[in-house]
């Protein structure tokens, strides 16, 4: 399996404050990679690399075997044709509606007829069980809402790669247990290599091929799942335990 | 002393690194003007805000320039004997530098502090980040339709402001003060030569390129702004220098205009 997406050694600080310290990752076409890590640790800051939007102090950022730091705009214009992107803010588009959000991509990327646009997106809206608000604006919808809005629209052109920034944070159980089992069909359907930055173990690792666990400025393991709650590393043994473990450590807190 | 140096160069490096963004940002908007597919709604739409929603201010300003100059005009000029010229004065003063001054500042502050602002906030909540990982160039689908509107808009609310405000000129020079209608019509008609008007919207032409310039490049890289602040506060500063830098130079470019062409 070839690597799509390769970050080597890649540093990045701001002022004095080292956020990545050296990363190295390689994911894997085709399957999903989920980036778990405590908050502030740098997770976002390794999608912004990946999507080119921030380049390293030092190391490389390679899509499609292409550094995308030293690329021309239009070679990685062509690349992020192929990205689907959901930020952690979800970034919609705030003088747009919610139907023109998801429409846009399609309007701006290809010449289809607004007949064909329309059925696309309202099927798309669907399937994030968004309907009735086509005609809202960003600020009249909810924030679990904008996400969803925001992966519909990050999915619409059927991307190859998708960067998801906690797609389900902010959604209450049953969606987001939805949008999962959305993601799992349209995986199985469209085959596409997908990187998501979630905190919601242990639920996530049912989608993961790969666990990539970020702490300290670098990338601890990508491993498989079952590895990863298995494994001996210090650093992942004590995530796993902190996120998976009991929530309450005496019998008496319990009952309270 | 050393120090002092530093920062001197340290500052003066980051007005060219400014300077060459701006330049750069042009030079991109423009290619993506010229850069199929061309779209007519949204430079519809943008005419819309920036000439149509600017009308009544310039409406407004025109008349009291218009007013204010003829009355004055015809003050001074009735001193010395020659309140006859009235009409050449007040059209001359109008077309060839109130009018494209002033209709320009009224935009600046009308539509170019809107520009700066809503391209602002679209950088600081990721919209522009988004756009550019949809692979949809931001220069072409948010900025080129702005910067054709304002290059299109510009001379034609000029042209208006100097119609409304010649004729008001008329009004309180020859309706209320009693000046000679038929000398005022017949000075500015002989007056007033093709150059005039050519120099009349060359100017707005100019100034509509560079308000929209100005500010839309400086909402665009309001993040890159040393000292301006974060978020709200990041756009407010922004936009202020903005309409401060815009107005600036449509007075200065006036000036250099005016004293190439004269
Ligand atoms: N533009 C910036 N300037 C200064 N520091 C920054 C900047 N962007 C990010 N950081 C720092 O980088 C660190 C990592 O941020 P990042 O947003 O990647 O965290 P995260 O792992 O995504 O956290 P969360 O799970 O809460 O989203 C944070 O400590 C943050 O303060
Ligand atoms: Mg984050």
């Amino acid at each position: 399996m070839s690597a799509v997406i390769e970050l080597i050694d890649v540093r990045k600080s701001y002022g004095s404050q080292e956020v990545l310290k050296g990363v190295n990752l390689s994911i894997d076409e085709g399957k999903t990679t989920v980036i778990v890590g405590g908050s502030g640790q740098g997770k976002s800051q390794i999608i912004k690399h990946s999507l080119g939007l921030i380049s390293p102090d030092s190391g490389q950022v390679k899509v499609f075997g292409q550094d995308i730091n030293n690329i021309s705009k239009k070679d990685l214009r062509k690349i992020r044709m192929e990205f689907g992107v959901l930020f952690q803010n979800s970034a919609l588009f705030d003088s747009m509606t919610v139907y023109d959000n998801v429409a846009l991509p399609l309007r701006e990327r290809t010449k289809f007829p607004e007949s064909k646009i329309k059925g696309i997106v309202e099927e798309r809206l669907e399937l994030m069980d968004v309907v009735g608000s086509n005609d809202k604006y960003p600020a009249q919808i909810s924030g679990g809402m904008k996400k969803r809005v925001g992966l519909a629209r990050a999915l619409v052109l059927d991307p190859k790669i998708i960067f998801f920034d906690e797609p389900t944070t902010g959604l209450d159980v049953a969606k987001s247990n939805e949008i999962y089992r959305a993601f799992f069909r349209t995986q199985a359907q469209l085959k596409y290599t997908a990187v998501i930055v979630s905190h919601d173990v242990p639920k996530i690792f049912k989608l993961a091929d790969y666990v990539a666990l970020l702490y300290n400025g670098v990338m601890q393991s990508c491993i498989t799942p079952e590895e990863f709650q298995l494994s001996d590393d210090p650093a992942v043994k004590e995530f796993v335990e902190k996120t998976m473990g009991s929530l309450y450590s005496s019998e008496v807190e319990e009952i309270i | 002393m050393t120090n002092l140096f530093g920062k001197l160069g340290a500052a003066a490096l980051y007005q060219f690194d400014q300077i060459g963004r701006m330049g750069v940002f042009l030079v991109l908007v423009v290619v993506n003007i010229f850069k199929p597919p061309y779209k007519l709604a949204p430079i519809l739409k943008q005419i819309y805000i920036i000439g149509s929603k600017s009308l009544f201010v310039i409406v407004f300003t025109g008349a009291f320039t218009g007013m204010v100059l003829a009355l004055q005009g015809y003050h001074t000029l009735s001193k010395v004997g020659v309140e006859g010229i009235l009409g050449s004065f007040v059209s001359l003063g109008i077309i060839r530098e109130l009018g494209p001054v002033l209709a320009a500042l009224m935009v600046t502050g009308r539509a170019g502090s809107a520009i700066c602002a809503e391209i602002g906030i679209m950088r600081i909540s990721e919209q522009i980040d988004a756009l550019e990982c949809m692979a949809i160039d931001p220069h072409k689908f948010v900025i080129a339709p702005k910067f054709v509107a304002g290059i299109i808009s510009m001379p034609l609310l000029t042209a208006i402001y100097d119609v409304v405000g010649i004729f008001c000129g008329y009004l309180v020079g020859v309706k209320m003060l009693g000046g000679n209608e038929g000398s005022f019509w017949s000075s500015m008609y002989s007056n007033v030569g093709m150059e005039d008007i050519q120099m009349g919207l060359l100017k707005p032409l100019c100034f509509g390129l560079l308000i929209i310039w100005i500010s839309s490049a400086k909402g665009f890289y309001v993040h890159m702004t040393k000292g301006g602040g974060f978020g709200a506060e990041g756009v407010s500063n922004v936009t202020t220098s903005a309409v401060v830098l815009s107005s600036v130079s449509i007075l200065v470019f006036n000036y250099l205009v005016t004293s190439f062409l004269l």
